[in-house]
């Protein structure tokens, strides 16, 4: 099997398998899923850590690739620590309070 | 020790399917956000490590400046923030992959099917960028949050759209033609402006949801481009995310799927008709409170008015008030309300008001006919009776919080003006209906201070 045709069926799987998934949030945590997936999304900083460290590295690429570690560290570190405090504050009715 | 690495890679992807699993239940939840940031950890060291990775300096000065930037947003930011800051996120997230996209194109001048991957990173990459920034803009209320549009705008929108795709087919047959990536690149960006500039305020919770996606798919197609499996599952987490909020969004809009697909394009945007004058009975706080303290089940609706008023935190003062003098308090949250999916659930829970207490829409619209008083603040369409009754409206079949079906209905508003759809709302009309004019967190405050000086609670 060729490389991206592996690929083609690792992403059709993990596609199907995120539907499953996120159909089982309950509404109520929307917006903390939003930007969890957003967090997890800043795995982009993978390809760009790939790219600004690389040996073959020109000028450009060097640039381009540590720009996008910038936006997807940003993306990771706020996406990640603002989920936290959404969900903190998502409470049960205390028990004594009546 | 390389031939290890995959194996982080693995896991990595484990904790991220773990952490939206978790998500299904407030209970579960932040065990879900630790299982994604021991994915990302894993991830980022798997990557470090990699024997093509050999200069360091930049990336470490790279994270320093994006956790410089990131840290100060995730503690500082307002909770009515969080869509802009989604917004924010969703153009560092689609610049990130557009770039480097851009830096692979140039280090490697791929043909094939790689080059086919890095042309769909990009053009979403790029597309998501500008969108995401308009999005931002607008939601922060930089730019005229109106809806901007002109005869010929969908064609326009378009036309561009095509020659962004004909260019990146050209790269993929030529991709030696490097003068053409630029002039791809900037379709790319143009396009993404143009597909936010018609879109209004109420329907940023689906574009959000919408460029969520092209997010994700953008980080899924760098995966195809650098046959990275962890990048492609993790888009594709993504993608999917953003794609069903974006469909969920939809039909409690009652708008169609195709319209999702094609970023929204072509809101009717109805011009509010001449209204005919027609009496409406309005009351002061006193005798809202009055009628609130005589009744026995209270079911308040919040909308974005809530939101902009800043009233969440009065209205738990309120909602705790009644709950002491055993009144059954419950807030009914649509999907659309706010800005964002989740928006008014999320403004609730800062404001310290049990999750319990929040009801979805199909589970609180059969509980209307047994409510004494709903509470109707800063909503105003997904609680017109229109959309179920009259069969002409605009917004005709858009599932609603059957709040007409109440004993009583209070509504606090500034002004009769209409809503988002431009539609007036028989709700205000209804013998039952008392309006509440005045803005809504001093409206709240002043129920409140009459409650408290009706019959004090020794608490």
């Amino acid at each position: 099997m060729k490389d991206w045709e592996l690929a083609l069926w690792v992403f059709m799987l993990a596609a199907f398998l995120g539907f499953e998934l996120i159909r089982r949030v309950s509404p109520l945590l929307h917006t903390p899923l939003m930007s969890l997936t957003n967090a997890i999304s800043a795995i982009a900083v993978v390809g760009a850590i790939l790219i600004t460290g690389a040996k073959d590295a020109s000028p450009l690429t060097r640039t381009l690739g540590f720009v996008a570690v910038v936006a997807s560290t940003t993306n990771l570190v706020s996406g990640y620590l603002i989920t936290d405090r959404m969900l903190k504050m998502f409470k049960k009715r205390a028990p004594e309070n009546k | 020790m390389q031939t290890l690495l995959p194996i982080l890679y693995l896991l990595a992807a484990a904790g991220f399917i773990l952490a939206i699993k978790w998500m299904n239940s407030p209970v579960t939840a932040r065990r879900g956000v630790v299982a994604g940031e021991i994915g990302m950890l894993l991830a980022v060291v798997g990557t470090l490590l990699r024997f093509e990775v050999v200069s360091y300096e930049w990336i470490f000065i790279a994270f320093f400046i994006g956790s410089a930037i990131g840290v100060p947003i995730a503690y500082y930011m307002p909770m009515t923030a969080v869509p802009q800051r989604t917004a924010f996120s969703h153009a560092c997230g689609a610049l990130a992959s557009a770039l480097i996209g851009t830096a692979e194109y140039y280090r490697q001048l791929p043909h094939g099917v790689v080059m086919v991957a890095l042309v769909m990173e990009t053009l979403l990459g790029y597309l998501t960028f500008t969108a995401s920034l308009m999005a931002f803009g607008k939601l922060q209320e930089i730019l005229p949050t109106r809806p901007l549009t002109y005869p010929g705008q969908n064609i326009v929108n378009l036309g561009i759209f095509s020659l962004a795709v004909a260019a990146g087919v050209a790269l993929i047959f030529a991709p030696e033609q490097t003068w053409l990536f630029p002039i791809f690149t900037l379709l790319a960006l143009v396009f993404g402006v143009l597909l936010i500039v018609p879109i209004g305020g109420a329907d940023m919770p689906t574009v959000i949801a919408l460029l969520n996606s092209y997010a994700g798919l953008s980080a899924s197609a760098m995966g195809f481009a650098l046959d990275n499996k962890l990048l492609i599952v993790a888009g594709a987490l993504d993608g999917s995310s953003g794609f069903i909020l974006a469909v969920i969004m939809c039909r409690a809009m009652n708008r169609s799927f195709s319209n999702v697909l094609f970023g929204a394009f072509g809101t009717i945007q109805k011009s509010a008709k001449e209204t005919t004058e027609r009496p409406v009975r309005s009351a002061s706080p006193e005798e809202a409170a009055e009628i609130l303290d005589s009744s026995r089940s209270v079911v308040i609706v919040p909308g974005y008015g809530m939101a902009v008023a800043q009233a969440q935190h009065k209205l738990r003062e309120l909602s705790d008030l009644l709950t002491k003098r055993g009144i059954e308090v419950r807030f009914a949250i649509h999907p659309v309300a706010g800005r964002m999916p989740g928006h008014m659930n999320v403004l609730l829970a800062e404001a310290n008001v049990p999750y319990d207490q929040l009801v979805e829409m199909d589970d609180i619209n059969s509980e209307f006919p047994r409510t004494d008083v709903a509470l109707v603040i800063g909503a105003n369409d997904v609680v017109n009776p229109a959309a179920r009754l009259d069969k002409s409206s605009p917004i005709a079949g858009m599932p609603i919080l059957n709040v007409y079906e109440a004993h009583t209905v209070m509504v606090i508003k500034r002004s009769m003006s209409p809503g988002f759809a431009g539609i007036d709302n028989d709700l205000y009309y209804m013998s039952k209906t008392l309006m509440l004019f005045g803005d809504a967190k001093s409206f709240v405050t002043n129920i409140v201070k009459e409650l408290n000086a009706a019959v004090p609670v020794s608490a």
